[in-house]
């Protein structure tokens, strides 16, 4: 690796010399400019998140500060009445209900996005990269209230006939979730797989290997961090996922039961209710409690993918 | 090749968080992008002596938005210059955005006093329509009738099949709306005598409500009268039913006002607009084509904290 990227360099250092001999002012200017506008746009990006995570943040912690609703109440009770008398703020049905159903869509979507990121790079390459790969990706473009508009339609009523119970369930949200996080998964791993050296299944063929025995112990293997990566970055759009899955979980307030009870999540629990509470009122900011706890979920996440990004660059 | 497909992960990457986010943005989006756009064209077609021209906002109840949006549309259309922009969001969203003076005029379901933390004395109640709302079931229920008590047994889980009232041997799902929503608010307070429900599934939509009623066996929720069609059934309260008539002399009792709040007096167009929807051109025609009833039309009068009086 360092040997080539000094060749690029030098190559790009007698390229730059070339055109420094016919600099003249037009180009200094563009590259000032250029590099304002670059600063410029990186400073707004900067801004604006740092705001955005200051909003969120002012109006979450109010709960807590302005309020005084407990930190331990709100993480761990399970009795959610913010406009009965006496109020209570305890969001735990809904973190569960967040989790469960991100851990079931990753359940589910991992193995087959894996699956169908093997068979298009390592089984089937052709077909593969120009068929099916476009195809999967294309389901990231359907919007996700079209998902759950099928899921309310079809899922839901076959859950109903199946089990002979209500339809709207954890089992309905992870399935839904698993169908929309699939593409990101599958297309992330099967770069990962991909970026696996051809030397590599090259040596272990060549040391008598099967075909399956290749795939498994040395391309999977090499390949586990951007497969664990595209894991991570399904579940953290499973859990920040709200039109969809809020239309076949049945939004019910309690503790998960099983797989086949309804059950609801913190963004389902925000979309329902933001529009018809009034700003500033210890029920709206539990609501932006409830946000400011799936930032910090994201937070989470994104940490989670640098530390596998960090053990891939460290191999 | 390394690191072009390094920048590649890193491009899918941030492109499936872009279209994470975008996904779950949709439904707030939506909602204001084509009220504006009319009110910007007739800006262009220059001002009467009639109207100010100064753009009116109203925000609030997405039950009264398609009433306000079509009497917008047709003020509009005889007042050039008039600005009206229409846009939802929810009672409470409504309530507020007038209160702090974000928008002119604040669309709800329900009375200001009814919501905390609302400064309801510096509001002024514009009454426009009258809404009707009634228990909501699933065709193959064989029930047409409910005394208010088996109503409350059902809705606080006391009565779980529908052959204790009557019906065939079938287990009752409850459809609610969210704890915040100004539709709950007004059938638990005069359809359940304000007893808490029991957990059922809550949707947000009456579209979405009218579809699981539909399609769940023994399921009941309720509805705004403008939202029933064939597919669910309305049942009668106390054998009353709710209908017009019904509803305007308050024999039916689960029926609520639509208010569109202004803070202070309203002024300039925004008066203009709100005289406007209590004309009888409005009243009598847009508001019972979108399945209101006229305020005109009422026979009693309630105020905030529920006490009937004749008009």
């Amino acid at each position: 690796m360092g040997h080539r990227t000094e060749g690029v360099n030098t190559e790009r250092q007698s390229m730059i010399a070339q055109k420094m001999l016919t600099t003249n002012k037009r180009q200094k200017t563009e590259n000032i400019t250029g590099r304002t506008i670059a600063m410029i746009c990186a400073g707004l990006l900067v801004i604006v998140v740092l705001s955005i995570t200051y909003f969120i943040a002012s109006k979450g912690l109010s709960t807590f500060f302005v309020d005084g609703v407990s930190f331990k109440e709100f993480l761990t009770h399970d009795k959610w009445d913010p406009e009965g008398e006496p109020s209570a703020y305890g969001v735990l049905p809904f973190i569960l209900g967040s989790f469960f159903v991100t851990a079931l869509a990753a359940l589910i979507a991992a193995p087959l996005g894996i699956g169908a990121a093997i068979f298009m790079t390592e089984i089937f390459p052709g077909f593969g990269k120009k068929v099916l790969k476009p195809v999967i990706e294309l389901l990231v473009g359907i919007p996700s209230v079209v998902y759950g508009y099928v899921g309310l339609t079809l899922l839901v009523p076959f859950i109903r006939e199946q089990f002979d119970v209500l339809g709207f369930s954890l089992l309905a949200g992870g399935l839904v979730l698993a169908l929309m996080i699939l593409p990101t998964i599958t297309s992330v791993a099967a770069d990962a797989i991909e970026a696996v050296p051809q030397d590599l299944r090259n040596a272990s063929l060549a040391l008598g290997a099967t075909r399956w025995q290749t795939i498994w112990n040395v391309v999977l293997h090499s390949a586990l961090p951007g497969c664990l990566t595209a894991i991570v970055l399904g579940m953290s759009r499973a859990f920040g996922e709200a039109l969809a899955v809020q239309m076949v979980i049945g939004n019910t307030t309690k503790l998960p039961g099983g797989l086949l009870d309804p059950i609801s999540t913190l963004t389902s629990g925000i979309t329902l209710n933001m529009g018809n509470t009034i700003q500033g009122t210890p029920y709206n900011n539990a609501l932006w409690s409830m946000a400011l706890l799936l930032l910090a979920m994201s937070f989470i996440f994104i940490v989670i993918l640098r530390l596998l990004g960090r053990k891939r660059l460290a191999k | 090749m390394k690191k072009l497909s390094k920048m590649f992960i890193a491009l899918t990457c941030v492109g499936a968080l872009l279209a994470g986010c975008g996904s779950g943005n949709t439904a707030q989006t939506q909602t204001p992008a084509p009220a504006q756009k009319p009110a910007q064209e007739q800006s262009n077609s220059g001002s009467t002596t009639k109207t100010s021209g100064e753009p009116v906002t109203a925000v609030g109840s997405t039950a009264l938005q398609p009433l306000v949006e079509q009497a917008a549309k047709d003020f509009m259309a005889k007042n050039a210059g008039a600005q009206i922009q229409v846009q939802g969001g929810g009672s409470g969203t409504g309530l507020s955005q007038v209160a702090s003076g974000a928008a002119t005029i604040g669309n709800s379901d329900i009375f200001a006093e009814e919501k905390k933390g609302i400064p309801a004395n510096e509001l002024v109640d514009h009454k426009v329509a009258v809404v009707g709302m009634a228990a909501a079931v699933s065709p193959q229920v064989k029930v047409d009738n409910l005394s208010k008590q088996q109503l409350i047994d059902i809705f606080t889980g006391k009565i779980t099949n529908w052959k204790e009232v009557g019906g065939e041997d079938m287990k009752i799902t409850l459809v609610n709306r969210p704890k915040s929503s100004g539709t709950r608010a007004t059938f638990s307070k005069f359809a359940l005598d304000g007893k808490e429900e029991a957990e059922g599934i809550t949707e947000d939509s009456s579209g979405t409500v009218r579809k699981i009623i539909a399609e769940t066996p023994g399921a009941i929720g309720y509805l705004a009268l403008s939202y029933f069609n064939d597919t669910v059934k309305a049942l009668k309260l106390d054998g009353v039913e709710a209908n017009a008539e019904n509803i305007t002399s308050n024999k039916y009792p689960v029926w609520a006002y639509e208010h569109m709040y202004t803070k202070g007096e309203a002024t300039g167009d925004a008066k203009a607009f709100l005289d406007f929807i209590l004309t009888d051109d409005v009243q009598k025609k847009t508001v019972t084509e979108l399945g209101f009833l006229p305020i005109t039309d009422m026979k009693v009068e309630r105020d905030a904290e529920g006490k009937v009086t004749q008009k």
